[in-house]
C-alpha cells in the first residue's frame, strides 16, 4: 500500500474515516448520509456505493477524508450563531415565493 | 416513473420541473422505487428456437448465478471489514437476481411453466448444469477476490454478447447484468492489484488462490453441445470465442498487481462430461443440502 499524501505512517492499525455525501437526483445538492472506513480514496467511493446507494438512493457520490473537514467546535456557538437570532430585516420575508419555484 | 415522465411533458417549459417531481419524500435517503428489467419485454418465445435446448441454456447460466450467489453469502458474518461484508452481499444479491430470472425464464421456455423454486429447490445434483468452479468453496479472502476475478471476467465476457441474443428475455436479462458486472469485476481487481501488490503475507496468500482456482477456469471454455447449436441460432454465445478477451482482461489485472497468470493443469472432466453436462464436484452436495433442505422439509410453504 502506498503512503498517502497526509505523511502519516503508511502502517495504520485501522482504515481512516470517511465522510460520504450523496445526490440524490440531478440538480440537488450532495447530502450528508453517513461516515465509512476504506483504505483509500477510490476504496471510499465502492464502499460508498456499496453502502449508501443500494436503495436508488443517487447519482452522485463524494467522499472526503473525516480528517479534512474543518469544523466548527460547540464552545464557539454563542459568538458565532447568536448574533444572527434577532437581526429580522436579514430575513426575505417580504415578498411571495412563486409556486413554480422549489426548494426555497 | 413513467407518471412523472407524463408530467414533466405538460411541463416542458418549467426548468424547475424536475426538481419538483419525486423526491417530495423528506425520507429520500431511504431510496426510491426500483425497476422491473423485464418491463416491456417481449415475452413470446422466439418461434424457430427449440424451446428445451434454450431452457437447458438458461438453467446453465441461471445455476453459475445461483451456486456463486450461495458462496458468496456463506460470508456474511465472515468478512474482514463491515463495509466489504456489505459489498459481497450486494454482488452476491446481484447474481440471485440473475438466477431468479434465468431459471424462471426456464420454465417457461420448457413449456412446463415450473417457478423458478422448482428449479432452485427439487432438482437433484445431477440434473444442476453450472460450471464446477462456483463450487469451490473459499478459503480466505485472498480466495474470494480471485474468484469474483475469474468469474466476474467470464460472465461480463458473456453476458455482453448475450445482449444481442435473439431471445428477447434473454438479452434483457443481459442487459441488466452486465452493468452488475462490471462492478463485480472492478472489485475483484481492486482487490487482487492490492493484495498482489500489498505485503509479503496479502502477495502469498493471493498467488495461493490464483492457483487453486486456476485448474477450474479451463471448463469456463468448452461448450456443451446445447449451447454450440443454439449458438448457432444467434440465441447463445459460444464460450470457446470468449477466451481472448478473458486472457486480455487477466493479464492487465494480473500484471498491474505484480502476479502473473497461473499455469497449473485443468481438472479432469469424466468421459468428456463435466458441470455443463451435470457432473459436479463433491461440494456441490453439501451446497445443496443447505439451500434445499428447508425448503425441502415443508415443500408447502411459502415465503
Amino acid at each position: 500500500m502506498t503512503q498517502d499524501s497526509q505523511g502519516e505512517s503508511p502502517v495504520r492499525a485501522g482504515w481512516p474515516l470517511y465522510e460520504v455525501f450523496v445526490r440524490g437526483k440531478r440538480g440537488l445538492n450532495h447530502v450528508h448520509v453517513g461516515s465509512l472506513h476504506a483504505a483509500d480514496d477510490q476504496m471510499a467511493v465502492r464502499h460508498a456505493r456499496d453502502l449508501y446507494t443500494r436503495r436508488n438512493e443517487g447519482v452522485s457520490i463524494w467522499v472526503v477524508r473525516a480528517a479534512h473537514i474543518v469544523a466548527t467546535s460547540p464552545d464557539e456557538r454563542d459568538p458565532f450563531f447568536a448574533p444572527s437570532g434577532d437581526k429580522v430585516y436579514r430575513h426575505p420575508t417580504f415578498y411571495a415565493i412563486p409556486d413554480g419555484v422549489p426548494h426555497m | 416513473m413513467s407518471t412523472h415522465r407524463a408530467s414533466s411533458t405538460t411541463n416542458a417549459g418549467n426548468a424547475y420541473q424536475a426538481l419538483a417531481e419525486a423526491h417530495d419524500d423528506a425520507r429520500w435517503a431511504f431510496g426510491t422505487g426500483f425497476d422491473d428489467p423485464l418491463s416491456g419485454v417481449d415475452t413470446t418465445l422466439p418461434d424457430d428456437v427449440p424451446g428445451g435446448k434454450l431452457a437447458e441454456y438458461c438453467l446453465m447460466l441461471g445455476d453459475d448465478a445461483l451456486i456463486a450467489a450461495h458462496r458468496l453469502q456463506e460470508w456474511c458474518t465472515n468478512a474482514p471489514e463491515l463495509e466489504d461484508e456489505v459489498a459481497i452481499a450486494n454482488i452476491s444479491l446481484d447474481l440471485l437476481g440473475q438466477a431468479r430470472l434465468l431459471l424462471a425464464r426456464a420454465g417457461r421456455a420448457d413449456g412446463t411453466g415450473r417457478s423458478e423454486d422448482h428449479y432452485a429447490y427439487f432438482r437433484d445434483e445431477h440434473e444442476f448444469r453450472n460450471v464446477r468452479l462456483v463450487e469451490r468453496p473459499h478459503t480466505d479472502f485472498a480466495d474470494l477476490a480471485a474468484f469474483l476475478l475469474l468469474f466476474g471476467s467470464w460472465r461480463l465476457a458473456l453476458l455482453g454478447r448475450l445482449t444481442g441474443a435473439r431471445d428477447p428475455v434473454l438479452a434483457a436479462i443481459a442487459g441488466k447484468a452486465v452493468k452488475e458486472l462490471s462492478y463485480h469485476r472492478e472489485y475483484a481487481a481492486g482487490w487482487v492489484v492490492r493484495l498482489g501488490d500489498g505485503t509479503e503475507l496479502s502477495r502469498r496468500r493471493m498467488i495461493a488462490a490464483l492457483d487453486r482456482w486456476w485448474p477450474f477456469v479451463d471448463e469456463l471454455f468448452h461448450g456443451h453441445p446445447a449451447e454450440i447449436q443454439l449458438a448457432t441460432l444467434g440465441v447463445a454465445v459460444d464460450p470457446a470465442y470468449l477466451r481472448g478477451e478473458f486472457d486480455t482482461v487477466l493479464a492487465s489485472v494480473l500484471s498491474a498487481g505484480r502476479l502473473s497468470v497461473p499455469d497449473g493443469a485443468p481438472v479432469a472432466g469424466v468421459a468428456g462430461r463435466t458441470g455443463r453436462h451435470g457432473l459436479h464436484t463433491e461440494a456441490l452436495g453439501g451446497i445443496l443440502t443447505e439451500l434445499q433442505g428447508l425448503a425441502r422439509a415443508h415443500p408447502e410453504a411459502t415465503w
